[in-house]
């Protein structure tokens, strides 16, 4: 159970319990749906952009604890920053829901720590990951729908 | 998980049957016993099966139906006695209407592909249900864009089972085609296929079942059924992946254009004219599966030795008993409560997405299925985004049954 406990940490719990942002957004400039065919996941992401800045990020949607938690920690740590932080923070989630090297500390991830359980969990990267990717999108603006397959 | 002394009330020696199915004794996820309760999706092998499948690797290699040589002519020879063993087992009229495919998937493109667009034009209709698969959806769904044909779906009631009255107000003198399973893999629904063929039949339609999930639990008798067509797959009655078979009457079967184009499907060929081979082989191009096909025959001479009846007996009491046992957790909801069920069962946890279930049970060994279980219209109709599903073979027991329990037990302490 140690390596679930892992998994799912209170943080994770929490967020999946009482997602924040969980909403659209009126005033969203682009919104990008995202899917996992495997399972039946699918989210829909709103940004709201000015300039570089993301002003707001909200999203709605259903998926399991991995995948809702993530979208909500993502929409409450990306707002305020910059585009450039955006993709820079989605490089560094990365990395550390494959267990590759060279993720910052957790200090520095901050709410992100949480899921550095998923590492030990591959068939669930791509639910940590699903929002994120959405997300991508909807800053690249080059697409309306997005898939994990 | 100790199966000793589980001789089942059911009279099956549940202890030498797990004897037979090596991968059930391999630990997993650090050394817990696996509980292989995904057998919807694909089924556990016996070694008899796995035995076959080595000998002719070993012993009989060789092209089908082309060499004049010794191992040629066993191949062969092995080949068609499959064929002749799947024909007993669902009680065709004639090896001719046996058609060797890649599995059920393939069987029902076949059909659409070269019945279909043969048969089907603008304004004509198809019938399927809504507890298709996603493979008896989609097949039709293609015709019917390339022939401008409608595509109509027989409603479900909220126990899952067809709505035979609807299913008769849809039939009409356009109907061409009536396709359904004999029982759904997302909720296990057993449909009243004997009913449901007489009436379609009544109303001048061809019959096509999808029995994936038919031939693993029930008695098929495709001559008593009377269907035109029944298609299903190797790996899910114990037998390899990547082959089927398509079940067809010889004089629609002999009405049909070639599907796929090749070896082995004709006669003879000049660039001036090609005349195309006899049934079956009409619709067998290129070089067969042959091992899968001789791996079907052997898994369907273990399940004839052991006796549906019996494997299907047993069955039902894990289901009952499961299904009981579920439904003592709080907060757990059956997706799925038809009077007639094969042994699955499909279910949501309230607070926890099936997904995670499937995590957490999987840390346990125990091994479900969790999604959409390719059929997305039939969670829609059930207001859900995805259910856990578990599925039981002859090989489970009753304490699998109580495995998954306290395994879910598990999953509420995680997410309380």
């Amino acid at each position: 159970m140690s390596d679930l406990r892992e998994l799912y940490q209170q943080v994770i719990l929490d967020h999946n319990k009482n997602p924040r942002n969980f909403h659209e957004l009126p005033n969203a400039t682009k919104s990008v749906d995202g899917y996992n065919p495997l399972c039946g996941d699918h989210y829909k992401i709103y940004v709201e952009v000015e300039g570089d800045t993301i002003k707001d990020i909200g999203f709605t949607g259903n998926g399991c604890a991995i995948s809702k938690a993530s979208a909500s920690v993502m929409s409450s740590s990306l707002k305020g920053k910059s585009t450039a932080e955006a993709h820079q923070l989605f490089d560094v989630f990365h990395k550390l829901v494959t267990g590759e090297p060279g993720s910052l500390s957790t200090a520095e991830l901050g709410r992100l720590a949480a899921f550095s359980g998923v590492s030990e969990f591959p068939a669930r990267v791509k639910c940590a990951t699903l929002a994120w990717h959405t997300l991508n999108s909807a800053l690249e603006g080059d697409k309306e729908t997005v898939s994990t397959e | 998980m100790s199966a000793v002394l589980q001789q089942t009330n059911t009279g099956l020696d549940i202890d030498r049957i797990r004897r037979d199915f090596p991968i059930l004794t391999q630990p997993v996820r650090g050394g817990r016993p696996l509980v292989y309760l995904d057998n919807a999706a694909t089924t556990q092998k016996p070694r008899q099966m796995i035995d076959r499948i080595v000998r002719y690797y070993t012993e009989e290699n060789a092209n089908v139906h082309r060499g004049v040589h010794y191992l040629s002519e066993t191949a062969t020879d092995s080949y068609e006695k499959a064929r002749t063993t799947v024909k007993r087992f669902i009680n065709a009229r004639d090896e001719k209407e046996i058609v060797f495919t890649r599995g059920t998937t393939e069987g029902i493109n076949l059909v659409a592909q070269s019945w279909g667009r043969k048969n089907i034009g603008a304004g004509d209709e198809i019938v399927i249900t809504a507890i298709e698969h996603h493979s008896n959806i989609v097949p039709w769904q293609m015709l019917c864009e390339e022939k401008g044909s409608r595509l109509l779906i027989v409603p479900v009631n909220d126990e899952g089972e067809v709505i035979l009255e609807e299913f008769e107000k849809l039939l009409s003198p356009r109907t061409k085609i009536v396709s359904f399973g004999h029982a759904s893999n997302a909720l296990g629904t057993i449909n009243p296929i004997r009913k449901m063929i007489a009436l379609a039949k009544a109303a001048g339609a061809v019959t096509l079942i999808d029995g994936a999930q038919g031939v693993p639990h029930l008695h098929v008798d495709v001559r008593d059924l009377d269907c035109d067509f029944y298609a299903f797959s190797a790996h899910k009655v114990y037998g390899p992946t990547g082959t089927g078979v398509l079940y067809g009457k010889e004089s629609i079967l002999d009405a049909m254009p070639p599907w796929q184009g090749g070896g082995d499907m004709i006669l003879s060929v000049s660039f001036e004219k090609t005349t195309y081979n006899a049934l079956p082989y009409k619709f067998e191009a290129g070089t067969p599966n042959i091992e899968g096909v001789i791996g079907l025959a052997a898994a369907l001479d273990y399940v004839s030795a052991i006796g549906i009846d019996t494997i299907a007996a047993h069955e039902q009491d894990l289901l009952h008993y499961a299904t009981k046992r579920m439904l003592e957790i709080d907060g757990l909801r059956i997706i799925g409560t038809a009077a007639e069920k094969a042994s699955v069962i499909s279910f949501v946890l309230e607070g926890v997405h099936p997904h995670d279930i499937g995590t957490i049970l999987d840390e346990q060994g125990i091994a479900i299925r969790t999604g959409h279980h390719c059929a997305q219209p039939l969670m829609l109709r059930f207001n859900v985004p995805a259910t856990g599903r578990a599925s039981f073979a002859m090989y489970n027991t009753r304490d699998e049954a109580d495995a998954l329990v306290d395994g879910l037990h598990k999953v509420i302490e995680v997410f309380r």
